[in-house]
């Protein structure tokens, strides 16, 4: 064998030939064939292979919805009608990114959520969860910038209101926004600007996405246990256990989002997006996609314009240092039962929240947002950092094989006695 | 164990439906200024397996060319889409003749007048916002082609609008030029009742041109134009949901048999 040349497994001689010289399929077998991962997963790790799909999805449908798209204020919203009406399944392309974005949400949202409850973000993954905070954010940007183009009344009051956001910022403010506007209003070099960007930001996500992977094949993946692997009795290869597992969430994704795209194609979007922009007319009510509901509670249960933009910006900013406001050693709430019950709390108030974001800022919502957003910070802030302290933990179990490998003993004796296999 | 296997179980479906869940949230999230409950009318579009009502669109298109493009444009439309509705090439070329369109420049740089071709769009009947404004008291009656999906309640909606005219109550004083409608938001609208009276329109098939029937015809008609993907969309779902069914019985029964040997 010359020299330089990885040796390789392949026995395909083709294959083997570009394997020795690109060892591609060697790095596949290594990083998703062989991979050992913790075997006692359950569905909620099913999240993060669903996002890398969905991702795909909205990439896919994207490229083709911008052959047909005409990015100018005086066509956008027809180009999109004839979309759904003249090209063939556009229909079926354009509902599928539309709802593509709010799947792609709720699955995002229910893999953070996973890691919030596991302890994920903890040592060693620090840097994993703050790579992922930072997809999360430019998912936000995505969305918010493609909610614009089909130009629609909601489209270009969002994009108004949200801009304007930043004139809050002293001095610089309303430069920026001018900036951001290409002039001085939301106009046509903000839709093209928008659609350049809204094109762009999707493929800078899959390079974060790729940091994000490549960060997690360095420590490997965390589990409900939350509690390391301590050797081959407490792991699975990759291929083909969690490929199985990963198909059967994958399928089930797959029925919620036909159900949504198929028989339900406008009940997460608002009814005035059907109405072409018109700068002269405000609607009553101004709200964004529901997936910005939370944060725009937030926004709006500050009195102060700038305090209320610098806590949106905050409630998320403060995922970055969780990994150092969490003092606890011990990752899975199942073994924190004081912080577990305010997690949990925690959780009714992200959706208390984004109940009040759709609701006009008025009484009693306006109290009720205030109450759910102090505590959105009192856990973070304060309770995380101090339960660290004070809780005592129950105790954690030997290795991820013991309480498995005790599935069938008298303790948990039954017929649900195969705990692992259940989910 | 079982409690915390249970609770996860809990809180991963809770996950799954709340995006179901955000529907019915995020909807009457919206709903709730105007807190309007429409009388409730079956359509035969309705529900998982709703198709069309091809009589009734043909009428509600009778309905509309008659009354309503009077007033409102439809420019999202060609007229070759009704053959969607069953007519026949010939039919819509016939119905698209009886309309003039603006065609042109001619080789003289002149702009014409020639009859509609299947491949035009509906005439609007102003040539601007503010002709249609000037002919309407000020008031803009807006393009119909997606009118059912740019209301909340859509097709009911449009048949509570369109049924809702009555004598303000006791106390209410009209502005000048504005009728008293149960439905429309704030319930001062400047759309005179465009169908009050039975036999407005000429059925062809028979059909009794009561008032609720021309409505309901016009319905029928305006979700067709708004969603003419609705009847291939529903269909292609329902196979869609029963392949992923059984794909979704296969995926899980080879899980288990690859994770059987794993206790
Ligand atoms: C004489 C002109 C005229 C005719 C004919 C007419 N409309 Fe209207 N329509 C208007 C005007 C003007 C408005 C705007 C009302 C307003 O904003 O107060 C309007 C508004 C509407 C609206 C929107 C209501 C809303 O929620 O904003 C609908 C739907 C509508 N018309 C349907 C119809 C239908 C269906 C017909 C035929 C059966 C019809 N119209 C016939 C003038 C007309
Ligand atoms: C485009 C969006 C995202 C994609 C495509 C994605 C993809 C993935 C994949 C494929 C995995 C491995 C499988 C798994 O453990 O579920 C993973 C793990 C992980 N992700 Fe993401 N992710 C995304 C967003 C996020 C966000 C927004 C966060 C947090 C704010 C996050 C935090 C994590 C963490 C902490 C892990 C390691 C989890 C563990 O092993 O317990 N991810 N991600």
């Amino acid at each position: 064998m010359a020299s330089g040349l990885h040796k390789s497994d392949v026995a395909n001689p083709v294959l083997n030939w570009i394997d020795a010289r690109l060892p591609v399929i060697t790095m596949m077998q290594k990083e998703y064939g062989t991979f050992p991962t913790p075997r006692n997963f359950n569905y909620f790790w099913n999240f993060g292979a669903l996002a890398m799909v969905n991702l795909l999805i909205m990439i896919a449908t994207g490229i083709f919805l911008s052959m047909h798209y005409t990015a100018h204020t005086s066509m956008a919203f027809d180009s999109v009608e004839r979309i759904m009406r003249d090209v063939n399944y556009g229909w079926l392309l354009r509902y599928a990114h539309a709802n593509g974005a709010s799947m792609f949400f709720i699955v995002v949202y229910t893999h953070i959520w996973r890691g919030l409850y596991y302890g994920s973000y903890k040592a060693p993954r620090e840097l994993l969860w703050m790579l992922g905070v930072v997809i999360f954010l430019l998912m936000m940007a995505t969305a918010f910038m493609g909610y614009v183009l089909p130009w629609g009344q909601m489209s270009f009051w969002g994009a108004t209101v949200i801009t304007n956001l930043f004139s809050a910022l002293p001095l610089i403010g309303p430069d920026i926004v001018t900036f951001l506007w290409g002039g001085f209003s939301v106009d046509n070099p903000t839709l093209n600007r928008f659609f350049s960007l809204h094109y762009l930001m999707p493929f800078v996500i899959f390079g974060v996405v790729f940091l994000h992977v490549a960060a997690l094949h360095i420590t490997g993946s965390n589990n409900p246990l939350g509690i390391d692997p301590k050797g081959p009795q407490d792991t699975l290869p990759f291929h083909p256990y969690y490929t199985a597992k990963d198909s059967v969430g994958l399928v089930a994704y797959f029925a919620v989002f036909a159900i949504l795209v198929f028989f339900f194609p406008n009940a997460l979007g608002h009814p005035d997006n059907y109405i072409p922009a018109n700068p002269l007319v405000t609607p009553p009510h101004i709200v964004p996609e529901w997936y910005f509901l939370p944060f725009y509670a937030i926004l709006r249960a500050v009195p102060d314009k700038l305090g209320g933009v610098i806590m949106m910006f905050a409630s998320i900013a403060i995922l970055f240092v969780l990994p150092w406001l969490d003092t606890s050693p011990v990752r899975s709430m199942r073994f924190r039962p004081l912080a577990r019950p305010f997690l949990f709390t925690w959780l009714v108030s992200f959706f208390v929240l984004l109940y009040c974001g759709g609701k006009p800022p008025e009484e009693p919502y306006v109290t009720i947002s205030r109450v759910a957003a102090a505590y959105y910070f009192l856990y973070f802030l304060v309770i995380l950092p101090l339960l660290g302290r004070l809780e005592r933990p129950l105790p954690l179990p030997e290795s991820i094989a013991r309480p498995v490998l005790r599935g069938g003993g008298p303790v948990m004796a039954g017929a649900m006695s195969k705990p692992m296999e259940k989910a | 164990m079982r409690v915390f296997h249970s609770l996860r179980a809990f809180s991963l479906a809770a996950g799954l439906v709340a995006g179901a869940g955000l529907a019915t949230v995020a909807t009457p999230a919206r709903a709730a200024e105007g807190a309007m409950h429409y009388p409730e009318v079956r359509f035969s579009f309705d529900g998982l397996f709703g198709h069309f009502d091809r009589a009734s669109a043909q009428r509600g298109f009778q309905v509309y060319k008659e009354v309503c493009s009077n007033c409102h444009s439809m420019h999202l439309l060609s007229y070759r889409n009704l053959s969607e509705l069953g007519l026949s090439d010939a039919e819509v070329r016939a119905i698209a003749a009886t309309v003039q369109v603006q065609d042109g420049p001619n080789d003289e740089g002149q702009m014409f007048e020639r009859p509609a071709r299947p491949s035009d769009r509906f005439r609007s009947p102003f040539a601007n916002e503010k002709a249609a404004r000037a002919a309407n008291n000020g008031a803009l009656p807006p393009d119909l082609s997606v009118i059912t999906k740019a209301r909340e309640g859509g097709a009911e909606y449009i048949h509570a609008l369109l049924m809702g005219y009555e004598d303000p109550p006791a106390g209410v004083t009209l502005m000048p030029g504005m009728n008293y409608n149960k439905y429309f938001a704030g319930h001062q609208i400047a759309m005179a009742q465009p169908l009050s009276s039975e036999g407005q329109v000429e059925y062809t098939d028979g059909t009794k041109p009561t008032v609720e029937q021309m409505v309901e015809d016009v319905s029928q008609f305006l979700t067709w134009a708004a969603e003419p993907e609705l009847e291939q969309r529903k269909s292609l779902g329902v196979k869609m949901v029963l392949f992923l069914t059984v794909l979704g019985g296969l995926a899980y029964a080879v899980k288990r048999k690859v994770w059987a040997d794993v206790h």
